[in-house]
C-alpha cells in the first residue's frame, strides 16, 4: 500500500540521483561547480563522521525552534488581543502591516550587533521571521466565525472570554496551523540568515566555511543536511495538524490519494 | 384565547433597519402577538415577511424599533437564559462530540458538571440519538444534526423553544419524520414553542395556532387556530380538517404577487 502510494516518487529519485551522478562529467562541467552526487554523498559521510552535522545541526534546530515556538505563541496572543479589542487594533495593526512589509532579515545585522554571536541574535530573527504568518492567519481564524455560532452564544448571555474559548479560538486553530506550516519553514531561514551574519555555530556558519575554502562538496553537503531538516519539521507540523484539528483537514487533495 | 395572563406577549413590536444607503427599510409592521404557556404556534410567510426577525425580537437578540415584548409579564431587554434556539442549520460546533455540543449551554451557565452530564444523555436518547453520544458532528446525517441542535437548545431547561426553519434544509421525508418527532419532544418536555416555517403543511400539523404573515413590510395578515385533536401522526396529514386548514392558509397567499418558496 505505502509502497505503492510512494513508488513513483522514490522512481523520480532514483533517476534524479543517476542523473546527477552521471549528468555534470557528460556535458563537461567542471566538478569544482557541481560535483557529481557520488563527490557530495562523500563529503556528506566525512561530515558526519567528524561529527560537524551533528554539532551544528542541534545548534540550528534549537534556534529555529526557539524562534518558532516564541513568534507563534505571541502571535496567537497578540492576534487574538488584537481582534478582541478594536481600540488596540486602530492602535497598533497598521504598524504591524508596516512591519509586516520590511523584509525581515535586514534586521539580522541589527540584531546579531544587539545580541551577540551566540544563540540569542538568531534566535531572535527567527521569532521576528515566524511571527508575522502566524499573526495573520491567526487574526483571520478569530475573526471568521459563523454569525449564528456566535448568536448562539449570544442567546445564552456567554461572556466574551466564554465565546472565545468555546467558539473562537477551536474555530480559530485550522487557520493558526496554516500560519505554524508556514512559519517553521521560516523559522529555519531566519536561523541561517542570522548565521551567516555572524555565528560560532550552525549549520550556516558551516555553510559559509565551506564557501570560504571553494569546498562546493562539502556546500551541498550541508543542504542535504537542511533540506532533511525542512521536511522533518514541516511533516512534523502537518502531522500534529491532522492529529489534534480532525474537523479540518490541511490538504483534502492529498486525502484523496489512494 | 385564555383567561390566563400570556407567557410571551408582543405587543405593537416594529423593527425598521438601517440599509447601507442610509434609507430605512420597514422589516417588521408593529406586531401583536399573544402566546399561552406551553402553546405551539407556528409563523408562516414567504421569504422577506420578517418571521425570522419577530423570532429575534422575542430572543432579545434584535431590539424591536418600537413596542415591546414581554415574557412572563417582563419586558425583555436582551437575550435571556429561559429561551432555547434552533436555527435552519444545526450550528453544531465540528470539534465537539454530539454529547459536548449539547453540553454547551450547561457549561455557558455554570450547571453543575454531573448533572448536565444525566440531563444531556436524556436529551440525547429523547432526540433518539442513543449511541451516537461520542461520535462527532461530520459522522452524523443532517437529519441527525439537527436533532443534536434541538437536544442543545433544551438542555438548559429553557420555558420557551424558538425555532426558525429548523427542517427547512432537509428532505421532504425526513421532514416529516422530524415533525413527528419534534411532537414528541415537545409533548415530553412541556415546552412553548414559536416554530417559524415557510411550509404551511408543517406549520398546521405542529401548531395549536399558525401566524400568517405577508412581506413587504412584514405584518400579521391573520392568526388561525387548528383545532385538530393530539396527538396527532401520520394519518392527520389525510384528514380533511387538516387537508382544510391548509387550503384555507394557502388562499392567503394566493393573492400575493410573489410567491416564494411556498410549499
Amino acid at each position: 500500500m505505502t509502497l505503492r502510494r510512494h513508488a513513483p516518487a522514490l522512481v523520480t529519485g532514483a533517476l534524479l540521483l543517476a542523473a546527477w551522478e552521471v549528468g555534470p562529467p557528460a556535458f563537461g562541467v567542471s566538478e569544482l561547480l557541481i560535483p557529481k552526487m557520488s563527490i557530495v554523498a562523500r563529503a556528506l559521510w566525512d561530515q558526519w563522521a567528524r561529527g560537524l552535522v551533528m554539532e551544528n545541526l542541534l545548534v540550528t534546530l534549537w534556534e529555529a525552534l526557539a524562534g518558532f515556538a516564541l513568534g507563534s505563541s505571541a502571535a496567537v496572543v497578540a492576534a487574538a488581543l488584537i481582534t478582541r479589542a478594536p481600540l488596540l487594533e486602530r492602535a497598533v495593526l497598521p504598524y504591524l502591516v508596516g512591519l509586516q512589509a520590511l523584509p525581515k532579515v535586514a534586521l539580522a545585522p541589527l540584531l546579531v550587533v544587539w545580541l551577540g554571536f551566540d544563540l540569542a541574535s538568531k534566535i531572535a530573527i527567527s521569532t521576528v521571521i515566524a511571527f508575522f504568518p502566524v499573526l495573520i492567519n491567526s487574526m483571520i481564524g478569530f475573526t471568521t466565525v459563523e454569525a449564528e455560532k456566535l448568536e448562539l452564544m449570544r442567546s445564552l448571555v456567554a461572556s466574551e472570554w466564554q465565546v472565545f474559548r468555546i467558539v473562537r479560538f477551536p474555530n480559530a486553530l485550522p487557520f493558526i496551523f496554516a500560519g505554524l506550516n508556514v512559519a517553521i519553514v521560516f523559522s529555519i531561514t531566519g536561523a541561517l540568515v542570522g548565521e551567516f551574519v555572524g555565528a560560532k555555530k550552525g549549520l550556516g556558519m558551516l555553510l559559509l566555511q565551506f564557501n570560504f575554502n571553494m569546498d562546493i562538496g562539502g556546500m551541498f553537503a550541508v543542504l542535504i543536511v537542511l533540506a532533511v531538516m525542512g521536511v522533518v519539521l514541516h511533516g512534523l507540523v502537518r502531522a500534529l495538524h491532522r492529529r489534534l484539528i480532525f474537523w479540518s483537514q490541511p490538504d483534502d487533495l492529498e486525502r484523496r490519494a489512494p | 384565547m385564555t383567561a390566563a395572563p400570556p407567557l410571551i406577549d408582543v405587543r405593537a413590536a416594529g423593527k425598521t433597519f438601517r440599509a447601507r444607503s442610509g434609507e430605512a427599510v420597514r422589516a417588521l409592521e408593529a406586531i401583536s402577538l399573544a402566546i399561552g404557556e406551553r402553546e405551539f404556534v407556528s409563523i408562516v410567510g414567504p421569504s422577506g415577511c420578517g418571521k425570522s426577525t419577530l423570532l429575534r425580537v422575542v430572543a432579545g437578540l434584535v431590539e424591536p424599533s418600537g413596542g415591546e415584548v414581554r415574557i412572563g409579564g417582563a419586558p425583555v431587554r436582551g437575550p435571556r437564559r429561559d429561551i432555547g434556539l434552533v436555527f435552519q442549520d444545526p450550528v453544531l460546533l465540528p470539534w465537539r462530540t454530539v454529547q459536548k455540543n449539547v453540553l454547551v449551554p450547561a457549561e455557558v451557565i455554570g450547571l453543575p458538571a454531573a448533572a448536565a452530564r444525566r440531563r444531556a444523555a436524556e436529551l440525547i436518547a429523547l432526540v433518539g440519538l442513543a449511541g451516537f453520544a461520542d461520535k462527532y458532528p461530520m459522522e452524523l446525517s443532517g437529519g441527525m444534526r439537527q436533532r443534536v441542535a434541538i437536544a442543545r437548545a433544551l438542555m438548559h431547561d429553557p420555558a420557551i423553544l424558538l425555532m426558525d426553519e429548523p427542517f427547512g434544509a432537509l428532505d421532504a421525508m425526513t421532514r416529516e419524520a422530524m415533525n413527528g418527532e419534534l411532537l414528541r419532544v415537545w409533548q415530553a418536555s412541556e415546552k412553548t414553542v414559536i416554530l417559524v416555517t415557510h411550509s404551511i403543511d408543517e406549520a398546521v400539523f405542529l401548531a395549536d395556532r399558525v401566524v400568517v404573515m405577508t412581506p413587504r413590510p412584514g405584518a400579521v395578515r391573520e392568526t388561525v387556530a387548528v383545532g385538530l385533536p393530539r396527538p396527532r401522526t401520520t394519518a392527520t396529514r389525510a384528514d380533511p380538517a387538516f387537508v382544510r386548514a391548509v387550503a384555507g392558509i394557502r388562499a392567503h397567499f394566493e393573492s400575493l404577487p410573489v410567491m416564494e418558496t411556498l410549499a
